[in-house]
């Protein structure tokens, strides 16, 4: 049920994936993490942005190394917190859980055996006992045998509880998602759509090293619902910024406007974020438009307050998303936004997301949004 | 290691940690001559030059540990007294009445149409009474349905069951689950829900949890999670999964299989073609054992070994397989007679029974006699019918519980949606009837 294990290929090219421009890209050129805006390169800009204290320090981290890093501030604050999940116990098939076994002992860190229907029902009844649990699904594509027990499970566990008063609210539940450029069908999803359909759990999507540690020991620490934490695995070592070393957190329901702008409001999560700042950078430019980018961060229960003050102010919205167009994410976006702020539209919300398929090995640049796409978006809204 | 990961990871994912050590310290080599295996998989396994499959008819079928016969005699002269004193028996015996008069008023109102649905145990009150007896209560519970016994032995009272059966306003559920899924915050027994073996890896989880705990905190009691399924339960992938994970984690976990002979329909030949669930234990690395599940001292006996056994070794899961059968419908849904015989049934009734098991023991003890039983059933009927007048009359909880402890907090979402349903509710007052409802519209 779980991974279908992929045969050991003979390294393609480098060329075959990860989209590479063609040399007359003007648009699709690949991100430059070392310096889009959208993170925080020095330890001056973090602390603004984030409010910290003076005292607090920070170094520089890639997501992998946040998430790591959060893991291992969590474990020490709290030895209700466990970590497991298939192979974390060496550190895991992408790093985040490095050292932590020998920093916190096997009871607390651990594998378990390859199935994420148990992965997951053993975090319920951890967390139903008061522990925190953190489990790790090792690829988004892999959940769906925990749907279940997700589903039916954990997002009812409080509800159906009721009087009792206890809750399995304590659980996190990890797992690497997005595209990779190679991922093809089984290394490339994004089901947040799926979960954010499920009332009782919080859905949410980091989309940088600072973001990461801050919402995951949120997840942890301050709320008592299960959390499903979805990590763009294409960022664990591409994104690098200043991350503080100590304990801190992000409030999750909330949503952050990354820049502001008066003509139209962008609306994203996680990765394509990256590509947005690019298309936003590109049509200020080049067609004189001021756009608002805004970063949703949970998907569910999502800040619909943010986002609706601001395209009041603008009064044209675009949803950007890897995961299909189809009742994703941009569906409920933009049908809230039609509801709660009909007068205000002077162009129909677009969505700009995956093609309603399947991520195909060689079509990966050509199903998911990219740079051209939201730039065309951007155009479009503006010349309705 | 490192070839592990690359079954998962597109290639240009890995880099191979450095600090892993290419050998692990207890990995082990294969000697030249040996004759056994040293494959990582299984080590202690034996080389042969005779090719042989294991056939599964041909080996013995794991017994059926009894104590007490049909007669309520017990079956070995030799074997130690019972060391449970005559009150705590007779205290079993009066639980297991209560479940079965419960069981027959209950199962009619459903027929009245005075409650939505309703669940019998009739045939299994010994599997559940007697090994709730060998709990402490401290100890968690995860059930499936079919256990009422065990939560009347854990001291649910008749007002709890009315109250959740009808789903008033003292409902622990708030109204919200369908009948017989109860649940009770200490004792610790988890509030039923409808999947299947969803609650066999929780129950895992939460024996991890427990030992974690003990670990932690030396001072706190040691405990343990019951964990109760039917044997056509233990066919979801979530037993697999919660067997596999307890054995690999050493949790202190017992697993009690009531195996009733049927799934709704389905007997267990469709069920399964191996020696019933206790043989797949075995497999698993569990300590196993079959119970006749009509002798309530069986089910006490080696349930209270099977805790002592979870508790041992830092902890280890344990799994009982108690027979039974099912002797009544599945549920208030189902007429069990369009695929079983009538006969069959009445055999079972009148030929083995845990309640008449039992009151045969006690009457050759001189414990129990007709009057007592004819005056316990009158007492016990009337008490029934006391607290299920009062839940009847009861109103329902409030109308906000509809949309409170989905979260911890309400979100601002479900304020609003309250919000529109009290403005339907009070623009179309005539087509909703809010009179059952505590507080009417202001519940909301």
């Amino acid at each position: 049920m779980s991974s279908l294990r992929l045969p050991r290929l003979i390294r393609p090219a480098r060329r075959f994936y990860s989209g590479a421009a063609t040399p007359s890209s003007r648009l699709n050129i690949p991100i430059d993490y070392k310096t889009t805006p959208l993170l925080h390169h020095t330890s001056s800009s973090l602390s603004e942005s984030l409010d910290l204290p003076g005292s607090t320090t920070s170094k520089p981290l890639n997501l992998y190394q946040a998430i790591n890093s959060a893991l291992r501030t969590a474990l020490a604050k709290s030895d209700k917190v466990m970590l497991f999940g298939e192979d974390v116990a060496f550190g895991g098939v992408f790093r985040c859980s490095m050292d932590l076994q020998t920093e916190f002992g096997s009871e607390r860190v651990f594998n378990t055996p390859l199935t994420e229907q148990g992965i997951v029902g053993f975090a319920i009844g951890a967390a139903a006992e008061g522990m925190k649990p953190v489990a790790e699904i090792q690829f988004a594509d892999y959940v769906f045998p925990a749907f279940d027990q997700i589903v039916n499970e954990a997002a009812k566990f409080r509800y159906r509880e009721g009087a009792t008063g206890v809750h399995a609210g304590g659980m996190v539940v990890r797992m690497p998602c997005g595209a990779v450029g190679h991922g093809a069908l089984y290394h490339s999803q994004s089901p947040e759509a799926l979960f954010a359909h499920v009332p009782g759990v919080q859905v949410v999507v980091p989309r940088s090293p600072s973001q990461a540690k801050g919402l995951l020991l949120a997840s942890i620490f301050e709320h008592n619902n299960p959390v499903i934490f979805m990590e763009p695995k294409v960022l664990y070592r591409a994104a690098v910024e200043h991350v503080p070393n100590e304990y801190y957190t992000i409030p999750l329901s909330k949503a952050e406007v990354l820049k502001p702008g008066s003509d139209v409001t962008l609306v994203s999560y996680g990765q394509p974020l990256y590509l947005c700042s690019a298309a936003i950078a590109a049509a200020e430019k080049a067609l004189g438009v001021s756009v608002e980018l805004i970063d949703l961060r949970t998907i569910y229960p999502w800040d619909r307050q943010t986002v609706l003050d601001s395209v009041k102010k603008t009064g044209r919205a675009i949803v950007v998303h890897e995961s299909m167009i189809n009742y994703g994410v941009g569906a409920e976006v933009a049908a809230t936004i039609q509801d709660q702020a009909f007068l205000r539209l002077e162009a129909p919300v677009k969505r700009v997301a995956g093609w309603s398929t399947h991520t195909g090995l060689q079509y990966e640049k050509f199903i998911l949004p990219d740079v051209a796409r939201i730039y065309d978006a951007i155009k479009q809204s503006i010349e309705y | 290691m490192s070839a592990h990961i690359l079954r998962r990871l597109p290639r240009s994912q890995i880099r191979v940690p450095t600090r892993v050590p290419r050998r692990w310290s207890g990995s082990i080599s294969q000697r030249p001559g040996s004759d056994s295996v040293r494959f990582p998989g299984a080590v202690n396994s034996k080389f042969t030059t005779n090719m042989t499959f294991i056939n599964p008819t041909e080996g013995p079928n794991i017994p059926t540990y009894r104590v007490m016969d049909s007669d309520g005699v017990l079956v070995d002269k030799n074997r130690r007294p019972l060391d449970m004193s005559n009150d705590e028996i007779l205290t079993w015996y009066k639980n297991m009445l209560t479940v079965s008069v419960m069981d027959v008023i209950m199962f009619e109102a459903q027929r009245q149409g005075r409650l939505s649905f309703y669940m019998v145990s009739a045939g299994e009150e010994g599997i559940s009474i007697g090994s709730a007896a060998a709990l402490t209560p401290d100890d968690v519970v995860f059930a499936q349905y079919r256990e009422a016994g065990v939560f009347q032995q854990r001291g649910f009272t008749l007002k709890d069951f009315m109250s959740q059966l009808f789903a008033n306003c003292n409902d622990n559920g708030r109204g919200r689950n369908m009948p017989v899924h109860y649940g009770s915050n200490y004792p610790r027994m988890h509030t039923i829900s409808s999947p299947l073996a969803t609650q066999i890896p929780q129950a895992s989880g939460a024996a991890y949890a427990l030992k974690l705990e003990a670990l932690q905190n030396p001072n706190t009691p040691k405990r343990i999670v019951a964990c109760y399924f039917g044997e056509g339960a233990a066919s979801e992938g979530d037993f697999h999964a919660g067997l596999n994970i307890a054995a690999t984690r050493s949790c202190p976990v017992v697993f009690i299989c009531r195996n009733n002979g049927y799934a709704i329909s389905t007997p267990t030949l469709e069920q399964y073609r191996g020696d019933g669930i206790a043989s797949r234990g075995v497999g698993y690395g569990i300590d196993t054992i079959r119970v006749d599940g009509n002798d309530i001292f069986a089910v006490y006996e080696a349930m209270r070994e099977a805790r002592r056994i979870a508790l041992s070794d830092g902890g280890k899961p344990v799994l009982i397989e108690a027979m039974s059968y099912r002797v009544s419908h599945h549920s208030t849904s189902d007429d069990s007679f369009a695929y079983r015989a009538r006969v069959e049934v009445e055999d079972w009734k009148r030929r083995d029974n845990p309640i008449i098991r039992l009151r045969k023991w006690l009457e050759n003890e001189g414990l129990w006699n007709e009057d007592l039983e004819r005056d316990t059933r009158d007492k016990l009927r009337k008490e029934v019918l006391k607290e299920f007048g009062d839940a009847e009359r009861e109103k329902r909880p409030p109308l906000r519980e509809a949309f409170e402890g989905v979260y911890e907090e309400l979100t601002e979402e479900a304020q609003e949606q309250m919000k529109e349903l009290k403005r339907i509710l009070e623009t179309y007052p005539e087509e909703y009837d809010l009179r059952q409802f505590k507080d009417g519209i202001n519940g909301l």
